[in-house]
């Protein structure tokens, strides 16, 4: 599905953590980002969503982005709008002092 | 007189072949699976499908728009041009990975837990500097926990001189440390923030590797209900090195891939990854008939996404090094459009 140029990595995160089918996990975040599944394989449509919701994008030397989200920030924006907790992001959150460490 | 078509065989070599014999083929692949695997043939309009994608002149065929997969990549963080975190980033950048997965070179359990830290310090800054969910992958590869490289008696050895009960006893041995060190290898990959981990594989020892891995990805599941757990098989069906190991009541010797997806289900794990073992001998349109009859089953049943394995000399790709891309674009079409799976 593209990956990152399109929206691969969102659906394979509900497919992969979640145990979504594909029909499902599409669906699921095509509900989330207002597109229809179709639209998650679109480089020319879902490079612009992510822009908008900050998830990362494609990047070079010649387009680059420094003012947008990007890496493990762009996690926290894809935990966020999809709604589904990221481990790193939450270890992340813990490490740096914004949540509670969770029990042990 | 036919045109001959080039196509591939099971090896990767070029075979030049009418339609005619593409044809023939594919019925041959499917009557061998019926006949060893116990399946339903494939019916007269999915093998028309399949000979359209066999006999096909295209450099390159591919799916529908819209009926795009998701695609589970190995391997991706094991260090070829750069570390392995640049190789996942490269993987992510320009390769357009869907996920990533970090693993030790080696690729298997055993000699994880001496790296151990090592190995989730790598995963948790790799994390960070990534976009795509990523897992820690390694094979169970039982094998290592038998000697000479691990402590446990050679169940290999034991069996050829008829040592029955003592090679089980051995192998039961083996299977409660893997299970054990899998558990440890999760448990660290969870703290350093890995999003899965991908059990690949699976079975290469047989039923009792198979067993340990189940057991493992049970007590993964409910330690970590939001960690997911990939499993892939080695094999199209389970070895019975031990011959009596059991999982949920169901004997796991013998097994195809409808009954292995129907205790790895049970087990709790998020992703189920069947293996159909390519014939090198045979064209690979007879080896994506015999792979596509084998799994379909397992589509009917399926809770979980199913990631068919379609890689070196599985799945009709090549046994080949370099797997031609013309043989893998193939199978890829011939499984998306038949099987409805939900990646590869």
């Amino acid at each position: 599905m593209g990956g990152i140029r399109a929206g691969g990595d969102l659906v394979a995160r509900m497919q992969m953590t979640r145990g979504m089918r594909l029909k499902e996990a599409k669906q699921y975040v095509a509900d989330k980002l207002g597109v229809t599944p179709f639209d998650l394989s679109d480089v020319a449509v879902m490079t612009e969503l992510r822009d908008a919701h900050g998830f990362g994008r494609i990047h070079s030397y010649a387009i680059s982005h420094p003012w947008q989200a990007n890496l493990i920030e762009a996690k926290f924006n894809i935990a966020r709008v999809l709604d589904v907790p990221i481990n790193c992001v939450e270890k992340f959150k813990e490490r740096t002092g914004l949540t509670e460490p969770a029990p042990r | 007189m036919e045109p001959r078509i080039p196509t591939r065989m099971g090896d990767g070599s070029i075979a030049r072949m009418t339609r005619s014999e593409i044809r023939a083929d594919i019925e041959e692949g499917v009557a061998q699976a019926v006949k060893r695997a116990k399946v339903e043939p494939l019916t007269a309009d999915e093998q028309e499908h399949l000979l359209d994608i066999y006999a096909s002149p295209a450099r390159f065929v591919g799916v529908d728009l819209g009926d795009e997969i998701v695609l589970s990549c190995d391997g991706s963080g094991m260090k070829t041009h750069a570390t392995r975190t640049q190789d996942m980033q490269s993987y992510e950048q320009w390769m357009g990975a869907d996920m990533l997965e970090l693993c030790p070179g080696d690729y298997s359990l055993k000699v994880v837990r001496t790296i151990l830290p090592y190995e989730a310090q790598r995963l948790h800054d790799a994390l960070l500097c990534t976009i795509a969910p990523m897992q820690y992958g390694i094979m169970p590869n039982l094998g290592l926990y038998a000697k000479d490289d691990g402590p446990c008696e050679n169940w290999s050895t034991l069996l050829p001189m008829g040592k029955i009960a003592e090679a089980r006893s051995s192998s039961e041995e083996a299977a409660e440390m893997a299970v054990s060190d899998a558990v440890r290898m999760a448990d660290a990959m969870w703290e350093a923030g890995a999003d899965a981990i991908d059990f690949d594989t699976t079975g290469a020892s047989g039923d009792p590797e198979f067993w340990a891995t189940l057991r493992a990805t049970e007590i993964i599941r409910a330690k970590y209900p939001t960690m997911g757990v990939q499993l892939g098989m080695a094999g199209e069906f389970v070895l019975g090195m031990h011959g009596e190991l059991a999982y949920d009541g169901k004997r796991l010797a013998g097994m195809w891939p409808r009954e292995q997806l129907e205790v790895v289900q049970k087990a709790g794990a998020t992703m189920y990854g069947p293996v159909v073992n390519v014939n090198t001998g045979k064209s690979c349109a007879w080896n994506i008939a015999r792979a596509i009859a084998i799994v379909k089953p397992c589509m009917e049943i399926a809770e979980i996404p199913v990631h068919m394995n379609t890689g070196m000399g599985v799945g009709a790709v090549p046994m080949f090094v370099h797997p031609p891309g013309d043989a893998a674009c193939r199978s890829a079409k011939a499984c998306v459009d038949l099987l409805r799976l939900d990646g590869l």
